[in-house]
């Protein structure tokens, strides 16, 4: 079999649709095109009937009622909806909130309008791991928090937070009328990993379905509906679709594509785990074999078993990107940004900014082969090598230079 | 980032790469930059003494794609040229001849300033200034005032 270039490792900012959803969404584009919102005739029920049935499915990957899904264009809108919804609702209840400062902005941006609008918030900081404990959330936690929201899995380095440990925390150091609401963004961790609401003890969950091989512009947001019973000011107001959650005629073509991305997502789980942590391991050793400076951001285990990032001290990430066209993945490097700054989440590790803009992710998806593993290593090891023959900084390292001693000029 | 083909070429095919011996009283060496700004570019050039002519020049550099072709093409400019030459290399000159997209004429301003820096370094180990380079500047309008007057 001969390979597709450039090959596609960039997973975790969005994964191709796999062909079994787009048969199912066929012909809701054509046929079956009612408005679910239509009670009163065929065609309306016919979408009502795929909604109902999307709805299932995304009920049995995560462990919850039908009726606790609420329809979305994707993870920025369900975590918008969690986050003010929450904050408008319960803001008489308290006045705090607690998050992470490496949350993707979809989180990190609501959460700064809160704050400009006089809720205090506490900006919880990983470890070198990039983890959020339990520990930490219990140790900000205060009898006016009214919401927590914790990513389950990091978008840049696939690191995973102690989410069940802070549901579990929150559910023994709380009566059900005083828990702070816990909302999760798990963009990156539904349709990969185990998710069970209910043992877990999330509240609020945001997903989008292109990370899970669904379409773009379609997502949920898990609105728990018992125990406690989580209720949101809506950002959309309108016909009141969605429990009045969030108006808005139904994406049904999509919403349809979503389900069965779930339903697949669940069937072939545990396989596909494994099959992506072999391949993962395959690349991080054959890299880190040939390239002894390299680094593996983020905990070593505690990580999505396809996402690796990978630094690679004194040379720099776009140059590297450059060098290695033929594979599709993504930079912290701050030249490959808009903002010119390296990412804030390598920088919330601690890691110095020249091992953040010496980073690249890896992303590996459903079908990523062997010998596309085996043409990345090839390439990069390759590439960075040609890279640090042209470093004046690794040429200091070589000789003993100690970097953090030279007093470099600023520009 | 979309980049021109010279930019490409010269980052697929880098002149002059390469260390020379910073004590070498003939060698000037420039290093500009800082790593946590994602760019550090070393340049050096080797001076004829009888001729004072750059014979040879040579880069390392830690940086994007920019970056890396501005300091390779600097390396070709910069042989052959008297140092007085050298010093005209403006980065707009760079930023022309590579056609740098405007987030990436700093990587041009650094490859100034790393020359500078180099020829700075050469004369200071001779005893000498910058200024000096552009004494003859002087002496040719002064003649040519001269032979207006």
């Amino acid at each position: 079999m001969s390979l597709t270039l450039p090959i596609y490792l960039d997973h975790n900012a969005t994964t191709p649709m796999d062909p079994r959803v787009l048969d199912a969404m066929m012909p809701y584009f054509t046929e079956k095109f009612g408005n679910a919102a239509s009670r009163n005739h065929r065609y309306g029920w016919e979408g009502e009937e795929g909604v109902d049935y999307a709805r299932e499915q995304v009920a049995n990957l995560i462990g919850c009622t039908a009726k606790e899904v609420v329809w979305t264009s994707g993870s920025t809108e369900s975590n918008n909806l969690a986050i003010k919804g929450v904050a408008d609702m319960y803001g008489k209840k308290g006045n705090h909130i607690i998050t992470a400062v490496h949350e993707h902005k979809a989180t990190l941006d609501p959460v700064k309008r809160l704050q400009k609008q006089g809720f205090d918030v506490t900006w919880l900081e990983p470890n070198s791991d990039g983890i959020i404990t339990a520990e930490a959330v219990e140790a900000a936690v205060r009898p006016d928090t009214v919401l927590v929201t914790i990513m389950w899995a990091n978008n840049e380095l696939g690191t995973i937070n102690e989410i069940p440990e802070i549901g579990r925390m929150l559910k023994q150091k709380f009566s059900e009328k005083d828990k702070p609401i816990f909302h999760t963004d798990a963009t990156q961790w539904v349709g990969k990993m185990p998710t069970d609401v209910e043992r877990d003890g999330v509240d609020l969950l945001s997903a989008s379905a292109h990370k899970m091989y669904g379409p773009k512009g379609v997502g949920f947001l898990y609105v728990r509906r018992r125990r406690p019973r989580v209720r949101l000011t809506p950002i959309m107001d309108g016909g009141g679709h969605e429990r009045g959650m969030r108006s808005g005629t139904l994406n049904v073509t999509g919403i349809v594509g979503m389900g069965v991305a779930c339903e697949i997502a669940g069937k072939e789980m545990d396989a596909e785990q494994q099959r992506l942590l072999k391949m993962r391991t395959r690349l991080e050793e054959g890299i880190l074999s040939k390239l002894p400076m390299a680094v593996v951001n983020g905990h070593p285990t505690k990580r999505l078993p396809g996402t690796t990032n990978i630094s690679f001290p004194y040379v720099e990430g776009e140059s590297l990107m450059m060098a290695i066209k033929e594979i599709a993945v993504s930079s912290g490097s701050a030249c490959t940004s808009a903002s010119l700054e390296p990412s804030y989440v390598l920088k919330a590790l601690g890691l110095g900014d020249e091992i953040a803009h010496s980073s690249i992710r890896f992303g590996l998806g459903r079908f990523t082969t062997e010998e596309e593993i085996d043409y990345t290593i090839e390439k990069v090891v390759k590439n960075v090598q040609h890279l640090l023959d042209m470093s004046p900084l690794w040429e200091m390292v070589q000789e003993g230079i100690d970097l953090d001693s030279i007093e470099w000029g600023a520009h | 980032m979309a980049y021109s083909e010279k930019v490409i070429d010269h980052y697929e095919n880098p002149r002059n790469i390469g260390t020379m011996d910073k004590a070498d009283p003939d060698v000037g060496t420039g290093i500009v930059g800082a790593p946590e700004c994602g760019d550090v570019m070393r340049l050096q050039i080797k001076v004829n003494p009888e001729t004072g002519v750059i014979e040879d020049a040579k880069f390392k550099t830690f940086g994007c794609g920019s970056a890396i072709a501005s300091s390779s093409l600097a390396t070709e400019w910069l042989k052959g040229k008297s140092l007085h030459d050298a010093d005209e290399i403006k980065n707009t000159d760079i930023v022309q001849e590579l056609a740098l997209p405007p987030v990436k004429i700093h990587c041009s301003v650094l490859a100034e300033d790393a020359i500078k820096h180099a020829l700075e370094d050469y004369l200071e180990k001779h005893g000498k200034t910058m200024e000096s380079l552009h004494e003859h500047d002087h002496e040719h309008e002064h003649a040519h005032e001269d032979a207006q007057a």
